[in-house]
């Protein structure tokens, strides 16, 4: 999801008297009417209006011209071209804010539910802030709701989600009455879960296919609350997945590729499958180069190139261990080959690049790609792969 | 100016001397010892940092402190979640004993047509029926098979050749499976036969119930022969035809092969692993030959002593290596369940390697006329006149009289190998077992004294092996940690 804040909305005298609204946008001109009251239409092509809907959205300089003036109205700037039937938004006249909640023809949407956080990972790509936004749960649980029931997949991202305690079940409760056939995947660090309590509350949801996705970084603890700068964490995070699994919640381990503990990663592959050996997936991640981690640009990046044997160890216990295992944001060329069926393609397509090189590699859709931030730091063993004649 | 903070502010190892969490050790050759701690995982130190680690002297940030803090030797300042880590990789090594009784083995018939001379039970003319299980002894053992709480029963029929007595493994299946309509346990059967009599009429049974097939293949043709005689001297051919009947008509994976060591396999090894891959098997188990039944009767047991079997072992399993080196997935099936111990936080339902005893709790033996037996070993034994490990009847006991019987309970008592004077102190005890049956048939002692015991100076040597080849060479230990996963 993008999370699109546009300030060059002009909304109409309706829409400001109507205040704030979380809508889901309609472009069926035959929409049944006992759902326009409910829902925005939102006009792409010159449409004529169609009676009955609450709100009016089209792009700027397109129908919005000829809007009716008694139906709450917004105009949009032409970079939410991209809206379609089923997308849900939030529309703040008052402040001439609109924010896409929810894309129904993106197969992952995710909801950040706050930025607080009680990490401070080195690169975290969504570096949090002490704020009180509380706001942002109401928000959620109103789009909740509106949301396309068909959806594959949605995702609690933050800061760490469990902070919000109790509001953070009753979010969950809600994705589970509202999209009884949707996965849940939520990031969280774990560390709420180490009070035994909370989750038993979280399995009490009975949520009927969530996923909780906590990152772990080494098998020694110092070395783990270097990299989340919290002293501590480690052995809450672990208490915290075993209460977890303890209660039957899935878990998946994110490993992050990083100069710090590159060297150790065979080690935390071992640790875990002796020790976590009942974790549902465990995911390397190779570093999105956004947020902290371009501050702490120095003393995170490391070519993979110079990692491979350590990734392939560590690859090779996990899997050998019965462990699902994949490597996501890695390019193919700069991995071992035979770890190439374990690489995803995980870069979200709005984030995701090539290189020019990468035309002439036979690969390339197999291959996660760049994130669009990777910028300079780009392997040394970036090279197409030809195909090797059958 | 940072934000952030070095390394340095969130390691607390350092601030007071470190606590030793259970740990064991042994010399493995020269300078290298083996330290293990309390649930196997292990790792080799030269001496001079093994005793700076015994004597609270080993300084934070040392390479080695950081190997032995991983593996939960010992936990500081920084950290004690080792200790719950540590307590439930103890009891997911315990786990499986809270399950009871998994293996129910039913003696159909001593009748067989072979006359093997290693035999380890008492066999009989194959027309003789006063030595086959009948209905009402079988319907009385399966008031005991479901009266075990374990999730999961494995009903076992073994002979004599079981086959011979088709009627009675019919009624045993249909009525275990009538039963289990209600009690809804995981059930499962074999059938441990030689295969030489197998008729289509066997296969549509087998078939018809999903009945494992578990046989005895010994090696190439005149090794099989020798150690298996038959009339018409053709067991080997007979067993070969009937794995492929059975593989074809049951599926491929429902058939296995065991093979049993006799002094003239000891220069063969290779010959035998060969003729189990040209069977296109998975692997094989190099089994020692025990000491009961006719074994000790024919002097096949004194023929040759434990330093000649382990030659025969190693040099079978590194065969068997560098079959895997040049891309063969095949396993030796012992080293893989002791590497299940050592690789994996899991346990082996192996019998001879459980502690306490598998005796009654790992399996039960129900004799043709309904005597029941702690294991196959004590019924063996039995036929040997030693009725130690006879715990009862199912004619005349109930199931509460056979379980908690001295006679079982005594046994099981004395073979915590954790308490055991030996094991206790072993650096090997995470990967044995405890066999007071087997102690009781060479020592008269349930514990037997270990310096003297073949069962310790075996697997002693076995741990050693395995762990030598795997501080010896990456490769190795990557094909071990897949047998150990696979088991």
């Amino acid at each position: 999801m993008i999370p699109l804040r546009a300030r060059s909305v002009i909304f109409n005298e309706a829409a400001v008297a109507a205040g704030p609204r979380i809508i889901r946008l309609s472009t069926n001109t035959e929409r049944p009417s006992p759902l326009r009251s409910n829902e925005a239409f939102f006009a792409r092509f010159r449409d004529p209006w169609p009676d009955g809907f609450s709100w009016y959205v089209a792009l700027a300089g397109d129908s919005a011209i000829e809007m009716p003036p008694e139906i709450p109205g917004a105009a949009l700037p032409a970079e939410f071209a991209y809206l379609g039937d089923g997308d849900v938004i939030s529309l703040e006249p008052s402040a001439g804010i609109v924010r896409v909640l929810f894309r129904k023809s993106s197969s992952y949407n995710h909801f950040l539910l706050t930025e607080r956080c009680n990490n401070s990972c080195l690169m975290c790509s969504q570096p949090p802030r002490a704020v009180q936004d509380g706001w942002i749960v109401d928000e959620i649980l109103e789009a909740l709701p509106l949301i396309d029931r068909s959806a594959a997949e949605i995702g609690f991202t933050g800061g760490e989600p469990t902070l919000l305690g109790d509001r953070f079940i009753e979010l969950v409760r809600a994705t589970e009455s509202y999209l009884p056939n949707t996965a849940l995947h939520i990031l969280s660090n774990g560390r709420s879960f180490a009070k035994d309590g909370f989750a038993a509350l979280l399995a009490a949801v009975r949520h009927h296919d969530l996923m909780i996705g906590i990152p772990l970084y080494s098998d020694l603890p110092h070395e783990h609350d270097y990299v989340v700068q919290a002293d501590g964490a480690f052995d809450e995070t672990i208490r915290g997945i075993l209460n977890l699994k303890q209660h039957h919640v899935r878990v998946e381990l994110r490993v992050v590729l990083q100069r710090p503990t590159t060297k150790r990663l065979p080690d935390l592959a071992r640790f875990i499958a002796r020790n976590l050996l009942f974790v549902d997936h465990v995911a390397l991640m190779a570093l999105e180069i956004t947020g902290f981690a371009k501050a702490n640009l120095d003393r995170l990046w490391i070519d993979p190139m110079e990692y491979g044997r350590e990734l392939q160890s560590a690859v090779g216990v996990l899997s050998r261990a019965g462990i699902r295992t994949s490597i996501y944001n890695s390019q193919l060329c700069v991995l071992p080959k035979d770890l190439h069926h374990f690489a995803r393609r995980s870069i979200s397509d709005w984030k995701q690049q090539y290189l020019p090189v990468c035309d002439q590699c036979s690969a390339r859709e197999r291959c996660a790609g760049f994130f669009e931030t990777s910028g300079t730091k780009i392997s040394q063993g970036i090279a197409p792969i030809i195909a090797e004649a059958a | 100016m940072s934000r952030f903070r070095e390394p340095e502010y969130y390691d607390a190892s350092a601030e007071a001397l470190y606590t030793m969490l259970p740990w064991r050790f042994a010399r493995l050759r020269d300078d290298t010892y083996v330290l293990t701690n309390m649930v196997g995982e292990y790792l080799t130190l030269p001496r001079s940092e093994l005793e700076s680690f015994a004597t609270g002297a080993l300084p934070a940030g040392h390479p080695a402190y950081n190997e032995l803090k991983s593996r939960h030797f010992l936990f500081d300042d920084d950290t004690n979640v080792a200790i719950d880590l540590l307590a439930l990789k103890t009891r997911t090594k315990l786990a499986p004993l809270a399950n009871f009784t998994g293996l129910h083995i039913f003696v159909a018939t001593l009748r067989c047509e072979h006359s093997c001379p290693y035999c380890q039970v008492s066999r009989a003319n194959d027309d003789r029926t006063e030595f086959d299980m009948s209905e009402a002894t079988a319907r009385m053992a399966l008031d005991l098979v479901f009266k075990s709480p374990s999730p999961a029963i494995k009903i076992e029929f073994q002979g004599g050749e079981p086959l011979l007595n088709l009627p009675l493994l019919r009624f045993v299946v249909s009525e275990a499976k009538k039963r289990n309509d209600a009690e809804g346990r995981d059930l499962a059967f074999v059938i441990a036969t030689n295969l030489a009599m197998l008729t289509e009429e066997h296969l549509e049974f087998a078939r018809e119930h999903d009945i494992l097939i578990s046989t005895s293949l010994d090696g190439p043709a005149d090794l099989h022969n020798r150690n298996r005689p038959r009339p018409g001297q053709d067991s080997h051919q007979r067993a070969i035809d009937g794995i492929k009947r059975a593989r074809a008509a049951l599926g491929f994976h429902r058939v296995g092969a065991l093979m049993t060591t006799t002094s003239a396999s000891l220069t063969r090894v290779k010959d035998i692993i060969d003729e189990y891959v040209r069977m296109d098997f998975g692997g094989i188990f190099l089994r020692p030959l025990s000491p009961y039944g006719f074994a000790i009767k024919t002097k096949f047991y004194q023929s040759y002593d434990q330093r000649r079997w382990l030659e025969f072992y190693f040099e079978g399993l590194d065969y068997i290596i560098e079959l895997n080196r040049r891309g063969l997935d095949f396993i030796e099936h012992y080293a893989a369940m002791v590497l299940k111990k050592m690789l994996t936080p899991l346990q082996t339902s192996y019998v001879d390697l459980m502690t306490p005893a598998g005796i009654g709790i790992g399996a039960l033996v129900y004799n043709y006329d309904g005597t029941v037996y702690a294991s196959d070993e004590s019924r063996m034994l039995a036929e040997m006149g030693d009725q130690t490990f006879a715990l009862g009847n199912v004619h005349k006991n109930s199931y509460e009289e056979i379980i908690l019987s001295d006679k079982l309970l005594d046994p099981i008592e004395q073979s915590f190998a954790a308490s055991s004077p030996g094991c206790a102190w072993c650096a090997f005890e995470p990967y044995c077992g405890s066999d007071p049956v087997f102690h009781h048939a060479t020592q008269g002692d349930f514990l037997g004294k270990k310096p003297l015991s073949a069962f310790c100076t075996r697997n002693m040597a076995v741990f050693r092996g395995l762990i030598e080849r795997m501080e010896a060479d990456e490769e190795v230990c990557a094909i071990f940690e897949r047998w150990a996963n696979l088991i």
